[in-house]
């Protein structure tokens, strides 16, 4: 029971990770039906950004949380505006592709830049231990969970409060129908975007705190389970983005803690085919089909 | 038996219930037209019919010189395989092949080769290929249509485009021919066009025909029967004469829709 | 006798000849191992794109676990080869390792071939990792390690014979009825099956046969370079079959072997320069889709273009 619950706590640190990533993989979902393969790389630049401004200017945690978000949303922004919007009336296999590309781009560009070798991240959370009963959380556990919680709130006040937010909705539902009515739909899909990719450079630092290492190849699996999460949420829900990646980041502590841990990846997929299969709208989706 | 019979057919999307209850015949060689206001039920009373629906309650029954078999909850394979063909509201070619491969596709279902044989090309790929070629020259021929068989289907006129999609769904060897609003879109000469062919089809392949059709007055020219649907359910039935003077039918319906037309012939 | 009509007889003329002057390149020394090896890598290449083209170009089902049945291939022939160390093994490798793969693709066709687009895509991602993870826990396979010594008795006619057999047969597929069922998939999934076509059946069909030649490729891989480990056969992989389809042209099989062999030539150019190889492969990717999302063939082939040399010859 105790090592069940140990499993837990490191579930749930891991999976709010995965549900700030899977957060931006829904929203862009949700309003250009694309899966941005490049999210997962966005986030490693995020934990670069994260490493850059810690490590060379001696930043704290917060001011390091904030850069990387700030740079990812200008990144994120640019990604779409060059590759994304270009190809807005295209196929969708075109533009999925094209998500293929920039996320290669990204990350053998980095690899250019900054080389393949891992890095350990500088130490900017105190890693005290409190122990409850014989279950152990760290520190750094509590800032990551608390740090997620805190930004999902923020997201869901301002898609659901604000002016932009209710754009983005509109937008979500009906494109066209929102353009009419007045909306900006270029601005909103690059606001969009923006968001999406700012929680992604807030994962990308915590994960960095939280693996202590970082390299240009770490978006890749993180990125594609937090697909998974968003999938498994139903794509498109914000709600369903975070119970997902809490959902994958349990399962996946348990596989390894319980079973084999190389098992852990090939777990989290065929859980996504499973879904897929079954229900391929996810908890929260809605379920659409083509009219004839 | 008739060739189709629908019994107490219902389909209910969620609580609402789209087609109602509907009771229906299709004769051999008859021309029968659906009818009934935008939203009544006729297109999901095509897809139930075509195996896109599966039917919530009810059957679809074909009978062919007396083996019966149920179409309801088929694939739409399966009641092409049946007998049952059909084209489409919005035209649904395959827009980027050409003219002869959207008929050649159509064919598939009938051809007398398998896997081993495409892969390598045995004598009797041959054969079919040639023996398919034929037929769909045949076709060709008979829409005028023969010298287009190189073009791109997206590259036809909207009115070949119509009966190309005909031609294709008659390529499947039906034996009843389902056509949903045939004449949507196109001018006086084009549907006079259709209408002749429609007339022409049935006498050159023996085929029975039913169409849902917006355009009244091509309706009450060439439908020998007529069913009308509001709401989902069937409100009346008959032929021409009696489906224009059912007083259920012009409330519904009619009412508007036919001083208008004719106000547009006067 | 259909079979020898003027266009085959050119046909096995320029094979032949293809063959023949590669050979002597080779026998004389002008091809030396460096190139042999570049030779090599477009062989099994051209295989790999020609078959998902009929996955994704052809049948319109985006797949990105290519390389997960060419790891299949790979694997089974090794093992087969390690323990028949002759040319019938090898033989018999290359057979069963190709049928290993059609079966797996049937099984993991059938339940995922349901989705569609970017589902898809990705279900077929996942298929491919749960491969790996496999192939990278299992004793037989020797685990991440890998297999080594496998014995090489690939050579430039095995792989022109494989390569060959693979382009004819998948051409022969696709101008078949049952190819053209499985284009009618891509142009209208429901316009399909109105016609008659059991659309899940001919998927399935395009991704075993697809699943198949990735199997001969992965099988030619692992004899060739004697030495397979499960990281070969990664997203990456899938990525870099992608690309070479993409970029001849979804729908051409012409354009898969062009490109095959241009991107061969770049890779062999920017060899000791591997970021820089997956920054151009990226950005070529990227700047395809927007200038060129047809890629350089589109869905012609070359047989396409011959016919419009003679339709303006009769015009004059």
């Amino acid at each position: 029971m105790e090592q069940f619950l140990q499993q837990m706590v490191n579930g749930i640190s891991l999976g709010s990770i995965y549900a700030l990533i899977a957060l931006g993989y829904t929203m862009v979902y949700g309003i250009i039906k694309l899966i941005n393969f490049a999210h997962g790389d966005v986030y490693m630049i995020g934990a670069y950004v994260g490493f850059a401004v810690t490590t060379y200017a001696n930043l704290g945690f917060f001011p390091a949380l904030i850069i990387s978000m700030a740079s990812c949303a200008v990144l994120g922004i640019v990604v779409e505006r060059i590759a994304y919007k270009p190809l807005r009336n295209s196929s969708r296999i075109a533009v999925l592709i094209t998500a293929i590309g920039v996320s290669l781009l990204l990350e053998y560009v980095m690899m250019f830049f900054v080389g393949a070798e891992v890095r350990s991240y500088p130490k900017l959370l105190s890693d005290k231990a409190i122990n409850l009963g014989n279950i152990v959380i760290n520190m750094q556990q509590v800032y990551i969970v608390v740090t997620s919680v805190v930004l999902m709130i923020i997201l869901q006040f301002i898609v659901n409060k604000t002016k932009i937010g209710k754009s983005m909705r509109a937008v979500s539902a009906d494109k066209d129908a929102a353009q009419l009515m007045g909306i900006k739909v270029d601005k909103t899909i690059s606001f969009t975007f923006a968001i999406g990719s700012a929680l992604a450079g807030a994962g990308g630092v915590l994960v960095g705190i939280y693996y202590n290492s970082i390299d240009p190849l770490m978006g890749v699996m993180p990125g594609l389970k937090a697909f998974v999460a968003a999938v498994f949420g139903g794509i498109g829900s914000i709600p369903g983005a975070m119970i997902g990646g809490l959902s994958i980041g349990v399962m996946e502590t348990l596989v390894s803690g319980y079973g084999n841990s190389m098992y852990r990846d090939a777990a989290v997929f065929a859980f996504l085919i499973i879904i897929l299969i079954l229900k391929p709208s996810g908890l929260l989706g809605k379920n659409t089909k083509e009219k004839v | 038996m008739s060739l189709l019979s629908v019994e107490k057919l219902t389909k209910s999307f969620g609580g609402l219930t789209a087609v109602s209850n509907v009771n229906m015949y299709v004769e051999k060689g008859e021309l029968v037209g659906l009818i009934g206001p935008n939203g009544a039920g006729k297109t999901t009373l095509f897809n139930l019919l075509t195996g896109v629906y599966v039917p919530t309650t009810g059957s679809i029954k074909l009978d062919l010189n007396g083996s019966v078999k149920e179409l309801g909850g088929l694939k739409p394979y399966n009641v092409t395989k049946a007998g049952l063909a059909r084209t489409f509201q919005n035209i649904r070619l395959f827009k980027d092949l050409t003219v002869m491969d959207n008929i050649r596709i159509a064919m598939h279902q009938n051809i007398d080769y398998k896997l081993p044989a495409a892969f390598l090309r045995f004598n009797k790929f041959y054969k079919e290929e040639e023996r398919m070629l034929e037929e769909a020259d045949k076709l060709l021929d008979i829409f005028h249509l023969s010298n287009k068989k190189g073009e791109l289907a997206k590259n036809l006129p909207y009115g070949e485009q119509r009966h190309l999609e005909i031609i294709r769904a008659l390529a499947t060897k039906p034996s009843i021919l389902l056509l949903d609003e045939p004449a949507a879109g196109m001018n006086p000469n084009e549907t006079k066009n259709l209408t002749d062919t429609i007339a022409q089809i049935r006498k050159e392949f023996d085929l029975t025909v039913m169409l849902i059709e917006h355009d009244m007055s091509l309706v009450m020219k060439i439908c020998e029967r007529i069913y009308v649907l509001d709401y989902g359910m069937m409100i009346a039935s008959g032929i021409p004469s009696e489906v224009r003077a059912n007083k259920r039918v012009i409330e519904a319906y009619l009412g508007e829709d036919v001083s208008d037309a004719s106000n547009k012939k006067s | 006798m259909k079979v020898l009509t003027k266009k085959n007889i050119m046909i096995l003329i320029a094979i032949v000849i293809t063959y023949v002057v590669v050979q002597v390149l080779i026998s004389t020394g002008i091809i030396d191992s460096f190139y042999e090896i570049t030779i090599a890598t477009i062989c099994i290449n051209i295989i790999l794109a020609v078959s998902l083209n009929l996955v994704t170009g052809f049948t319109g089902q985006f797949s990105l676990g290519h390389a997960g049945f060419m790891s299949i291939g790979a694997y089974v022939c090794a093992i087969i080869n390690l323990q028949m160390n002759s040319t019938t093994g090898l033989l018999i490798g290359i057979v069963s390792g190709a049928i290993s793969a059609a079966v797996v693709g049937i099984i993991i066709g059938i339940p995922t071939l349901r989705l569609k687009g970017d589902y898809l895509a990705i279900a077929t991602l996942g298929m491919a990792e749960i491969i790996r993870v496999i192939f990278l826990n299992m004793e037989i396979t020797n685990g991440a390690a890998g297999l080594n010594g496998i014995p090489r008795f690939t050579n430039w006619l095995w792989l022109f014979f494989f390569t060959t057999a693979s382009i004819l047969l998948i051409n022969n597929f696709i101008n078949s009825s049952q190819g053209r069922a499985c284009i009618s998939i891509r142009e209208d999934e429901i316009a399909a099956e109105a016609m008659g076509i059991n659309t899940t059946r001919y998927k399935v069909m395009a991704f075993a046969v697809g699943a198949f030649f990735a199997g001969v490729a992965g099988a030619l891989y692992s004899s060739y370079f004697y030495f397979i480990k499960p990281n070969i056969f990664g997203f990456q992989k899938s990525v870099d079959i992608l690309v070479i389809v993409v970029l001849g042209g979804m729908g051409s099989v012409t354009g898969s072997v062009i490109a095959a062999i241009l991107l061969a030539v770049l890779t062999t150019f920017l060899q000791s320069y591997s970021e820089v190889r997956m920054i151009v492969y990226a950005l070529l990717l990227v700047v395809i889709m927007l200038f060129r999302p047809q890629g350089l063939m589109g869905t012609k082939e070359i047989s396409d273009m011959f016919k419009f040399g003679k339709k303006s010859s009769k015009v004059k």
